[in-house]
């Protein structure tokens, strides 16, 4: 197992109260697995992934709850042993590769300080490794490009630099935020097939967050789908997504256009995500839910339906 | 790049002809320098002698045309009170404000930066909080004050530093300094402490602004996500950010940190340019403010470009000339 989050909280102080913006999260990744963490603007997917490498800026922070990376409590460890994890055994890549490069630093520098940041290399080692790794994400003429700066590049180039550094270390787990959200189709193809090939290639497994779910199809082995700051449904990408059980998932499934459905109005979920700060009690979906009832006002527990499938509802889509 | 320098230097000799223009009305508007400058005592045919000798017998527009004919060939007409060369009397007391203006940005900047990058980091740690209170005094309380409550307390009351002039010198390049002798950084200590104290104010505000709005950016995330250490993070990947303003403001406030000294200058009795330019605002010693003038212009117009220049240094995504 390369990750396991167990129930893990992650809130955020304010004036009026905490903001749970990570509440109760339970899943685990195998090695050499891809996971899509699936869930809409909101929902905590990205705090979950700041929340594994110790990202999470004041006023947030854990509050319960443990973080285990290869077996070992990572929770709470000191930002130097922290440190010796990020960017060489937990890899991040961010959505927006026009903000992910520092823009007046060279690229070189930034991966060079990158490989230099946890192997004790000579400038020039770090150089070469720096260059070899951009040659691996398809970049043309690495040599010339190692020198430019990242407003000479396409969004997609400078994707795959992000790419690039993210892989200089070799990480056993890879947290992808909505990397190719920003990218238009083709190009988020080429760097879906670029990071697939990389990941299978070398046994990483991959965290890959995003709301897009025909990426999740294409790319992930499991699923998770969350809402207000929980997983309200996981399993194998084929089981949820062909036979979903949460009322949640149905409908985000129900709104993706497809060309089956051509002509046909598209299915919308009613309401809108309830505020962090302002949950419903029990079942934070309730309010919105065709099939709540009196009871989804109690917390509904996780269940295991079906071997290596996980649900929290009280009424599961009937198939 | 070359027509982007042309283009500069075309409009700075414009900006001198503009500025050269309006001193040359606004004092006359002002007043007649003979009034002043002959004793009452001197009768006609003197008066007449040295209007002549001067040249206020003849018409504004010539006057003005014997003035630039002389600036062409590198003359800026004599001072009406010492009767020496304008530009020289300038440049002999140059040095004497470069000095001081040069410390007191290099101190704005080694005691400012660093503030504003510890407040913009802890910023609502109790010292945080206290370098931004304190920033306001520094913007508030006018410096003529200030200079007078220095000499107070270190010259006076507790009389660790000098309180005026530019003790002893030493020569460097054929020219007087005071920094290279201990008693001259003595002397040297408060003046530029006291002009400085609104820049540093200033460079402070500006970087902890810069800190603040650069530490929630997604590269810094990434930065620390590669594991970089916080002291890279924050002196290369915000640094180098932050510079940016930083030097802008730096810059120009080089310019008029030199060209208006006047008010420290007088307070510790620094003989420099500032001291100059009031004492011959007093007796309408036109030569001399012309002179001085043209001097400031030329130098902002210089920082201008060095500033433009490093820009380019800093920032890769700028490019002179204008075509994007």
């Amino acid at each position: 197992m390369t990750l396991e989050l167990r129930d893990l909280h992650t809130h955020f102080d304010t004036r009026v109260g905490a903001l749970r913006a990570v509440d109760g999260v339970s899943l685990s990744v195998r090695r050499g697995e891809v996971l899509g963490l699936v869930g809409e603007s909101g929902s905590g997917k990205s705090v979950t992934g700041f929340s594994i490498i110790g990202l999470v800026d004041p006023p947030g922070r854990i509050v319960s709850g443990q973080v285990l990376f290869q077996g070992r409590d990572i929770t709470g460890l000191p930002e130097p042993e922290l440190r010796k994890l990020r960017g060489n055994r937990i890899a991040m890549i961010f959505q927006d590769p026009m903000m992910t490069l520092n823009p007046v630093l060279r690229i070189d520098t930034q991966r060079i300080e990158t490989v230099r940041a946890h192997d004790n290399v000579s400038h020039v080692v770090a150089r070469t490794r720096a260059r070899d790794a951009l040659g691996q994400v398809g970049i043309p003429s690495p040599d010339e490009r190692l020198s430019s700066y990242p407003h000479q590049f396409s969004g997609g180039m400078r994707q795959r630099v992000a790419i690039a550094i993210a892989l200089l270390h070799n990480p056993a787990l890879i947290i992808a935020d909505e990397p190719t959200t920003a990218l238009d189709v083709t190009i988020q193809a080429q760097i879906l097939a670029v990071v697939q090939k990389l990941a299978a290639e070398r046994g990483t497994s991959l965290l890959w967050i995003t709301h897009d779910l025909s990426v999740v199809a294409g790319l992930a082995d499991r699923v998770a789908v969350m809402y207000a700051g929980r997983i309200v449904e996981s399993g194998s990408v084929d089981a949820v997504l062909d036979r979903p059980m949460h009322h949640y998932t149905a409908g985000l499934i129900g709104s993706v256009p497809s060309r089956n459905k051509r002509g046909a109005k598209l299915l919308q979920i009613p309401g809108m995500t309830p505020s962090p700060l302002d949950r419903p009690a029990g079942c934070a979906f309730r309010t919105r839910c065709s099939a709540a009832t009196e009871t989804c006002a109690q917390e509904p527990p996780l269940t295991m339906p079906e071997p290596d499938r996980t649900l929290r509802c009280f009424h599961p889509v009937r198939i | 790049m070359l027509l982007w320098f042309l283009r500069r230097l075309l409009q700075a000799m414009f900006v001198m002809l503009a500025m050269s223009l309006i001193v040359f009305i606004g004092l006359h508007a002002i007043g007649n320098p003979v009034d002043i400058l002959i004793s009452p005592e001197a009768d006609q045919a003197e008066r007449a002698r040295i209007i002549t000798q001067l040249g206020f017998d003849k018409p504004l527009w010539q006057q003005y045309a014997y003035f630039l004919q002389g600036a062409l060939h590198g003359d800026l007409g004599r001072s009406f009170v010492f009767n020496e060369p304008a530009l020289q009397l300038i440049l002999q007391r140059m040095p004497a404000t470069l000095e001081l203006a040069v410390t007191a940005v290099l101190l704005s900047v080694l005691v400012g930066l660093p503030l504003g990058l510890f407040a913009g980091l802890y910023p609502n740690s109790f010292a945080g909080r206290a370098v931004m209170a304190g920033s306001i005094l520094g913007f508030s309380l006018p410096g003529f004050w200030v200079g007078l409550m220095l000499i107070m307390v270190f010259a006076v009351s507790l009389g660790w530093l000098p309180s005026s002039g530019r003790g002893t010198t030493a020569a460097l390049f054929g020219v007087q300094w005071s920094f290279l002798t201990r008693d001259g950084l003595a002397h040297l200590v408060l003046p530029a402490l006291n002009l400085s104290l609104f820049n540093i104010s200033l460079v402070l505000r500006l970087a902890r602004a810069g800190v603040r709005e650069t530490m929630p950016l997604d590269y810094i995330r990434f930065a620390r996500a590669k594991g970089l250490s916080p002291t890279r993070v924050v002196f290369v990947h915000v640094l180098r950010n932050i510079l940016i303003p930083v030097v802008t403001v730096v810059g120009l406030e080089l310019g008029s940190t030199i060209a208006f000294s006047v008010v420290t200058e007088s307070v510790f009795a620094w003989p420099g340019m500032g001291k100059l330019i009031i004492d011959s605002i007093n007796v309408l010693d036109r030569p001399v403010i012309v002179a001085y003038l043209m001097i400031v212009v030329v130098m902002f117009v210089t920082i201008n470009l060095v500033v433009d220049l490093l820009y380019t240094a800093l920032d890769p995504r700028v490019r002179l000339g204008g075509r994007a």
